[in-house]
Order: structure tokens, then C-alpha cells, then sequence
């Protein structure tokens, strides 16, 4: 499903003393297929952009359309779009409520297939949950909370993909986890990505998950995309980032210190490419140094 | 769906009444729902109204802001209004308009019914004037300073004040993660807008278990904090902003006596409410 957006605008507690504004007019195209990266700052208004999206916060302004559903349209089927548009939200272990990890996967289930029956949906919750590798024998019966932190946010993940959703958002995925695991729920993304939902958006303030993982990314700064370009277009213009007050992957900042002594790499920003390439460029040097 | 309740409806501006020590506002509220209660004829309770204008204006808070704090419990009002019209059988005869088995409606009754408004209408609004121009945290700075002499018979009233201060504090807080985990829920096809009373109740259990767990987990955070930073209770404590009484204060206490004695005198002067009755049937 392709996402188009245009001039869409909201705002927050409007006619009154703490009224804000966090969409100033978000024109946007998010095609079929794409892992796409949204960066921005925290009231930046990303989050306010991905709620849109499965019509958790309702169109007050501007054009919207998620596929065949314009959200717009006061007629739209909203609870046929949130199947289809799964959201997992910033520490989503934190939403487990159920007594056993296997019906609190099958919570989105229940909601949106009513007419399944107990064994189809069991055999879905079994999927979903050996997707986020889990072993669904072994978890099936526990509570949530006798879990690991890692484990629950891979329980959350699974109950919101057990719906088979087309579109996959989610919020801060890596938020609060070591480098490790950080890498495996990138790792897992990717799995999904190829597998059961077609488009991934990722919301995230680190610039090196996005520049590793995303085919196409939109930076957001106070309510509006002012960039939307592959990542490695994007880190080219690392200074005007950084003039919005944002942060660098790590490779962009290497790149900028390399450039201070005269030193230009090329590369697509992502750790292996940066490396190989500075790489390369070592080795000519010391090949001239020799000769 | 939570955006429409308004616990603490501090209104962020400067003012006269804003900048009066919380103790004193306490005072000056006690004493006006006192003043509501005592005044007992309609020019008594026109003092209090107006008293209340003068505390508005001089908390440049707009007057629609402190209406919509009666609007809540409008239904309240209506409804003990409604059952006083009814109900209220102390008139006389000679006023009697209509009258049904136990059911009687006489012009003392419209009276009282009117007079009773009025009363809640004051009430609240006064109320609101007070939580309007004071932070929470004010507040329970004003209370724990007023319940200082409850020290001397063993009360733990700082204890008690910390409690206060911190479930205030944790309301927006708990606010925000609540709305969070109902987007949460939602976005997994979570319905909390239909069905009966039972299947309500029932939608709620996934928002409520995840809320209660993360309350305990902020308790504990917190505790440990505070734990962390050497905090032994109220022995020995110095506070941040201290209260201190002023020229505002004083002035303030000074027009409030003149309303208690203003409202006093009129009910001397000018009898009961149902007065007026008599004043219009001649």
C-alpha cells in the first residue's frame, strides 16, 4: 500500500493556552515495498505523522491516503485500516497485559478476526511468535512479565505482525536495548521486511540505525519534512543536520573530520562501504607514499 | 478519549491572585464557601457574586475558563435543583401553586430552588478560582503549612503532604502513558467506543494491568531515588520556596472581612430569602 500525504496539519489541545502545533504541512510519498527511516527531533511531530497513519489521531487537515483508504473520508473502514497498518510503539513491552504470552498475542486477533477459528489463530500466534524467534513451546505459556525485557518487546512485536500486516511502523524499535540486541531486532526487521509486511517505517533519533537499515528516509523539524532523499543523499548534507540540531552517523562524522584534512570519501555512509572505502583510499596513499 | 478530563486546571498566567500565598487563598476559600452558606437573602448572596467578579478580574483568568469548570457538574446542580422544586414542602399554604400526593411545588419552593443554585454555582466557581491561579505544588505546600499544629499530636503531616505532592505529580504522567497504551491497544484493534456496560468494563482490563504495572515500577524508581539522595523525612528539611505573607495577602484578607461582615449585615437588615416573595405578591 502507497501512503501519500499532503499538507497535513495538526494540532494539539487547539484553542486553548498549551495549544501546539506539531504538523505544519507534511507532504510525503511512502511507496510500496520501502524500509523507510523518519528522523527527527522529540515534538518534531514524527510521532503525530506515524499516528496518522492508522488513524490513531484523525485528519483535521490536509489529504491522506493509506492504499485504497482515504483517511479523509469519515466513511473510511478505520478498524479494517489498523489491521493492515500495524504500529508498535516506543517500549511496546509495556503494552502486555494478558495472563500468557499466547493470548496476549492473540489479542489483535480476537479484535480483527472475529469469524477465525481458536486453531487457525493458534497456528497464527505459533507464526508470529517463531518469526521474532521465539520458541512458542516454551513461551507459550508463560506471563509476559516472567519474560526478559528483550524477549517481551519481541512478545510485542509478534502481536502486532500477527495480523499480517502490509505496512509495519514502529517507534524507537531499538530504544533502551545494548548494541546486541539492538542489532538482532534490526536484524529481525530486516527478516520481516522480506517476509510478511511489505513496507517497514522505522521512527528513530539514531542517525546510524537509519543510515544502515533504510532504502529511503524524511527528516522532520518542527512539524514539517524539510528533507526526504536516501540516506546516504541525506548524510551528504550532514551540516544542515546538524544546523537543525540533530546528530550524524558515526561514519558521517568520520567523513566530516576526514574532509577537515583534505581527505573526500565517497561512500553510502553504511559502517561496511565507509570502511572499504577508506580502506582503498589508505592503500593508494601508501602506494604513493612508496613510489 | 482522557483529553477532555482536567485535573489540575492551572491556568499558566500573572496575576494578583496568582502571586497571593497559597495559605492565604486557602484562608479566603474556606471563608467564601462560608460566606455562601451564611448569607441567607438574595442581596446578600449579590455581595458574594460580586465579590467572586472582583476575584476573577483580578486573576486575569477569562471568564469562560472558570464557566467551563461549572459545566462538569451542571448535571448536578440541574438534578438537586429539580428535586428541590419537588420535594421542598415547607411553604405555606397561601403560596401553594400546584400540588400532587407528595409531590408540591409552591413559590417557596422556587425560591429555595433558585437560592440552591445559586449556591453550588458560587461554590464551584469560587473553588475553581482557587485551583486555577495555584500550581498543585503550591497547594499542598499551602496545606502542609496551615496542618503544621497537627505536628504536636503526632501527625505525620509532612508525610502526609509528600503523598499529596506525589500523586499529583504522577497524574499527567500516568495521563500521558494511559493514553499511550489505549493508542497502543487501538492500534491492535483494541475497541473501548462500543457495546454494553460489561463489554466497556471488560475493554479496559488491557489498558488498566499494563498501567498498574508501570505505577508500581515508578514507585520503586522513585523510591530508589529518593533513597539514593539521602531522603530521611521531614526532620531537619529546609524548603525551596519558602511561603511568605504579604501586602497582597493582607489587603485580600482585609476585603474578604468586609464580605463576611457585608453578607452578616444584610441578613440583619434584610430578613430570610423568601422575602422577596412577599416583596412581589403586594
Amino acid at each position: 500500500m502507497r501512503i501519500v500525504a499532503k499538507g497535513l496539519t495538526y494540532t494539539y489541545n487547539p484553542k486553548s493556552p498549551f495549544a501546539s502545533q506539531a504538523l505544519k504541512g507534511v507532504d510525503i510519498v511512502i511507496e510500496e515495498g520501502e524500509f523507510f527511516g523518519i528522523i527527527g527531533h522529540t515534538g518534531s511531530g514524527k510521532s503525530t505523522f506515524v499516528q496518522h497513519l492508522n488513524a490513531l489521531i484523525r485528519l483535521t487537515g490536509g489529504s491522506l491516503t493509506v492504499g485504497d483508504y482515504d483517511l479523509a473520508d469519515k466513511k473510511c473502514k478505520f478498524l479494517e485500516l489498523r489491521s493492515k497498518v500495524g504500529m508498535v510503539f516506543q517500549y511496546p513491552e509495556y503494552q502486555l497485559f494478558a495472563e500468557t504470552v499466547e493470548k496476549d498475542v492473540m489479542f489483535g486477533l480476537k479484535n480483527f478476526h472475529k469469524e477465525m477459528k481458536e486453531e487457525e489463530m493458534r497456528t497464527a500466534v505459533r507464526e508470529a511468535l517463531e518469526r521474532v524467534d521465539l520458541n512458542y513451546e516454551e513461551v507459550k505459556d508463560k506471563s509476559p512479565f516472567e519474560l526478559s525485557g528483550g524477549q517481551r518487546r519481541r512478545v510485542a512485536i509478534a502481536g502486532v505482525i500477527v495480523t499480517r500486516p502490509e505496512i509495519l511502523i514502529l517507534d524507537e524499535p531499538a530504544a533502551g536495548l545494548d548494541p546486541l540486541g539492538k542489532k538482532e531486532i534490526m536484524q529481525l526487521l530486516h527478516a520481516i521486511h522480506g517476509s510478511w509486511c511489505k513496507t517497514v517505517i522505522i521512527v528513530s533519533h539514531d542517525m546510524d540505525e537509519i543510515s544502515e537499515n533504510c532504502t529511503r528516509a524524511a527528516v522532520f523539524s518542527e512539524g514539517k519534512v524539510v528533507m526526504e532523499d536516501t540516506p546516504a543523499a541525506i548524510f551528504c548534507r550532514s551540516d544542515e543536520l546538524v544546523s537543525l540540531g540533530l546528530d550524524i552517523p558515526v561514519t558521517a562524522k568520520c567523513a566530516r573530520l576526514l574532509k577537515e584534512r583534505g581527505i573526500e570519501v565517497q561512500t553510502d555512509f553504511t559502517c561496511d562501504d565507509f570502511i572499504g572505502r577508506v580502506l582503498a583510499l589508505w592503500k593508494e596513499r601508501g602506494k604513493a607514499d612508496a613510489q | 478519549m482522557l483529553n477532555d478530563v482536567t485535573f489540575g486546571q492551572y491556568y499558566p498566567t500573572r496575576s494578583f491572585v496568582h502571586n497571593m500565598d497559597p495559605r492565604a487563598k486557602i484562608v479566603f476559600m474556606i471563608a467564601y464557601i462560608v460566606a455562601i452558606f451564611v448569607a441567607d437573602n438574595f442581596l446578600a448572596l449579590a455581595a458574594v457574586t460580586l465579590f467572586l467578579i472582583v476575584a476573577v478580574l483580578f486573576s486575569r483568568v477569562p471568564f469562560g475558563r472558570v464557566l467551563r469548570s461549572v459545566k462538569m457538574i451542571l448535571f448536578l446542580i440541574l438534578f438537586t435543583a429539580v428535586l428541590n422544586l419537588f420535594f421542598y414542602s415547607s411553604g405555606g399554604e397561601e403560596h401553594m401553586i400546584w400540588q400532587w400526593k407528595f409531590l408540591s411545588l409552591s413559590w417557596e419552593s422556587v425560591v429555595n430552588m433558585i437560592f440552591l443554585a445559586l449556591r453550588l454555582f458560587l461554590l464551584v466557581m469560587g473553588t475553581s478560582v482557587l485551583t486555577l491561579t495555584t500550581t498543585p505544588v503550591a497547594l499542598t505546600d499551602g496545606i502542609e503549612s496551615l496542618l503544621t499544629p497537627l505536628k504536636w499530636i503526632r501527625v505525620p503531616v509532612h508525610e502526609l503532604a509528600l503523598i499529596m505532592s506525589i500523586a499529583l505529580r504522577f497524574i499527567p504522567t500516568l495521563m500521558d502513558e494511559t493514553n499511550r497504551i489505549v493508542a497502543a491497544q487501538k492500534a491492535r484493534g483494541a475497541d473501548f467506543e462500543s457495546g454494553g456496560l460489561i463489554k466497556r468494563a471488560k475493554a479496559v482490563v488491557p489498558i488498566l494491568i499494563p498501567l498498574l504495572v508501570s505505577a508500581f515500577r515508578r514507585a520503586e524508581d522513585l523510591g530508589d531515588a529518593m533513597d539514593a539522595r539521602c531522603y530521611s523525612g521531614a526532620k531537619g528539611r529546609t524548603k525551596y520556596k519558602k511561603l511568605v505573607f504579604t501586602w497582597r495577602d493582607l489587603l485580600g484578607l482585609l476585603l474578604l472581612g468586609a464580605l463576611i461582615a457585608g453578607v452578616v449585615l444584610f441578613n440583619i437588615y434584610f430578613g430570610g430569602k423568601f422575602g422577596i416573595i412577599d416583596y412581589f405578591m403586594q
